[in-house]
């Protein structure tokens, strides 16, 4: 049989034509959830089990019949660690693909970067980094903990076991300058004394007239909140400089980007922090969790980050509002989830607290050692009370700012 | 006291590190007017090497001085054979090859070992100064940028190739002349600044650990010393090392470490603007 150049275009044509016909129908089908997270650059350590936790959540979603009878399509952005492509990437995911909802935004300064962006074009936000706190905008939810749930707790543990003289360290960003007030804030109250805070650049890294400072302070601890790949060197030269055995540390960042296992255990043991959430927390829907996480992305998976488990929080949250809503639309997803939505999560029962869009649940705090993350004492059902302290969505829907803390 | 002496440690290690990691720059720049900008990735796949050889049960001293250097320097005299030889004379031609090559070496390092931090401790512990700790490692740090300055000095100074490389710098058409081959000594000085960035960041590794992107941390100061050093590649480079070292170090330890960074531009800003020739265009000029 021969083919004619014409009869093959017209088949063709007809394939094509078709195509372009049914292909819009069924994605009208599929609801649209963009990830906004850096799986490249300084920041993947943290970007990369977000998006795996995420991926995780959708797919478990989608197995279970979607959302609303529809298939639930993750499109995922990667900003390489770059504050322009976050504007890019949001507005894309806003008017391009005009998603449900945006979970994204790893960095205090990202999220900045992105928020006024899904404001201005009514995208339902989710941001599931732990985090500074007093963030008050409607259209947003934050599923981390902020220092209220965990500085608040690690504060008075630290300084009961070594003193009362604290120094603290940490990254030259919203973040680290918000969270290190914080933390002199808690040392303040429980009776104890700040000797100073330094800030770095997160390209820092030689510490070396830093680490003779503190011990000239002499303080009883060191509280890190720094960030990022480059200053992990920090550890390795306090640990070389002979000062892991003389004096403690604890952090709000530590861990976050497995910090724990790249160092080697003599240079990070005992080392105190508190989260949310730990790959070994003994509960049955974590144990579930973590065998399917295992089963997706492999056995040898090093560990299911503090991140990871906010982000899959952050979509389950935001699943059940729709569920709740009946539907996609911006308002009354944000309406179903002031209800007070809360899910049984690996980490325990988190709950959506309505005046301030955080989250109230459970925190633990831990020990590090020899490459793992031992919990010594648990929090149950926390409250953001630092959030809630300043900011009421209820009673100011239209408040949009960050409100921050002043000493 | 010991704090003091704690503290001039700290500063001649800054100094010995940012000399460590511009004086293959300095080289390359000095000797060819190639502007690499893949300098930073250089100093990155000698920690790489480094890392990578002590894993595989070589000791982290032969790693770090020998397998690093030999192992980037091949890179280099690989670069130079396949891209920059064809370039020479064509400074924005040679920036734009050597930010594509760094670009491909960050992605390739990326692909092979991921974009996690990876490190080793630092060998030799720590030791006592009065009641102040400080690592070992820092004073063999400072100990090597000595040993290689040296030595970059005597072979200048005292050996024949480092006269043919001087005179191939001064005049490389006259050079030529005379019976020197000056792509083959371009080919060999490519590879000698390549083995000392490799070596530099090598013995930085221990230091601030490796991950693909580190280069970055890098090469502003890199460039910022060579520059501020001016057109005599040892007493420039150590000159710049030890006016911007001290400044940012002390200014790090009096106020806080962002005010350190602030310092140490703000000094070079000053210093270009006042000897637009880097600081060996008006004093020791006649040196190496």
């Amino acid at each position: 049989m021969s083919i004619s150049r014409r009869t093959f275009l017209q088949s063709s044509g007809a394939v094509a034509a078709a195509g372009v016909i049914s292909s819009p129908a069924f994605a009208a089908d599929e609801i649209k959830v963009a990830s906004i997270h850096d799986l490249s650059g300084g920041l993947d350590i943290y970007g990369k089990p977000m998006v795996d936790a995420l991926t995780l959540a959708v797919e478990e979603a989608n197995a279970a019949g979607g959302l609303l009878g529809r298939q639930i399509k993750l499109i995922s952005y990667d900003p390489q660690s770059n504050m322009q492509l976050y504007t890019q990437f949001a507005q894309q995911a806003a008017l391009k693909d005009k998603v449900a909802v945006v979970h994204g935004g790893i960095t205090s300064a990202s999220r900045e970067v992105i928020r006024p962006v899904l404001d201005r074009f009514k995208t339902l936000y989710f941001y599931n980094t732990q985090y500074e706190g007093g963030v008050c905008d409607r259209d947003q939810f934050d599923t981390g903990v902020t220092p209220a749930q965990t500085v608040e707790k690690l504060v008075p543990y630290a300084m009961k076991k070594w003193g009362k003289k604290v120094y603290v360290i940490a990254a030259d960003y919203n973040y680290g300058q918000i969270t290190s007030q914080w933390v002199k804030k808690y040392v303040l109250q429980n009776g104890g004394e700040v000797s100073s805070i330094d800030f770095f650049p997160l390209d820092v890294t030689n510490f070396g007239s830093t680490i003779s400072k503190i011990q000239a302070a002499k303080p009883d601890f060191v509280w890190s909140a720094l960030v990022g790949g480059a200053h992990i060197s920090f550890y390795r030269q306090w640990a070389a400089a002979g000062m892991h055995a003389s004096i403690p540390m604890a952090s709000t960042t530590f861990a976050v980007g497995n910090e724990h296992i790249v160092l080697s255990p003599d240079e990070c043991n005992g080392m105190l922090i508190c989260y949310n959430y730990f790959q070994d927390l003994k509960n049955p829907v974590n144990q579930a969790f973590v065998a399917s996480f295992h089963k997706r992305f492999g056995a040898d998976y090093p560990n299911i980050t503090e991140l990871a488990m906010g982000t899959y929080q952050g979509f389950r949250l935001w699943a059940e509002g729709v569920k709740k809503a009946g539907s996609i639309d911006r308002m009354k997803v944000i309406e179903a989830l002031e209800t007070g939505i809360s899910i049984d999560a690996p980490s325990g029962k988190v709950t959506i607290d309505p005046p301030t869009h955080h989250c109230i649940l459970d925190v633990h705090i831990a020990e590090v050692k020899n490459k793992k993350l031992n919990v010594l004492e648990d929090f149950p059902q926390q409250r953001p009370t630092d959030t809630a302290a300043v900011c009421n969505l209820i009673k100011n829907p239209n408040d949009n700012q960050q409100y921050v803390i002043k000493i | 006291m010991d704090l003091f002496v704690l503290l001039a440690i700290q500063v001649l290690y800054a100094v010995a590190s940012l000399a460590l990691i511009s004086v293959g720059l300095a080289i390359i720049f000095g000797m060819m007017r190639v502007i690499n900008l893949a300098h930073g990735e250089f100093l990155m796949l000698g920690g790489y090497a480094a890392i990578v050889a002590t894993s595989h049960g070589i000791s982290i001293w032969i790693s770090m001085l020998i397998v690093a250097p030999i192992v980037v320097g091949v890179i280099g005299i690989v670069v130079e054979r396949t891209i920059i030889r064809f370039l020479y004379g064509r400074m924005i031609d040679t920036m734009l090859a050597t930010w594509g090559l760094s670009l491909f070496l960050v992605g390739l390092t990326t692909a092979i070992f991921g974009n996690t931090t990876v490190g080793i401790s630092a060998p030799l512990g720590s030791i006592e100064i009065g009641a102040y700790r400080t690592s070992a490692y820092t004073l063999f740090v400072i100990g090597i940028s000595v040993v290689v300055l040296g030595t970059i000095f005597a072979g200048l100074r005292w050996t024949r190739l480092g006269l043919i490389a001087r005179g191939t710098m001064q005049n490389a058409n006259m050079a030529a002349a005379l019976g020197v081959n000056p792509p083959r000594v371009y080919a060999i000085t490519f590879g000698i600044g390549a083995a000392l960035s490799g070596l530099a960041g090598a013995v930085l590794a221990p230091v601030s650990g490796v991950f693909p992107t580190i280069g970055v941390a890098y090469i502003a100061k890199a460039f910022i010393t060579v520059i501020g050093g001016g057109a005599a590649i040892l007493s420039g480079t150590v000159s710049a090392a030890v006016l911007f070292g001290t400044i940012n170090q002390i200014a790090t330890f009096v106020t806080t470490p962002v005010f350190g960074e602030v310092a140490l531009l703000g000094a070079a800003v000053i210093l270009i603007r006042v000897l637009p020739q880097g600081i060996t265009g008006r004093f020791f000029r006649r040196s190496l």
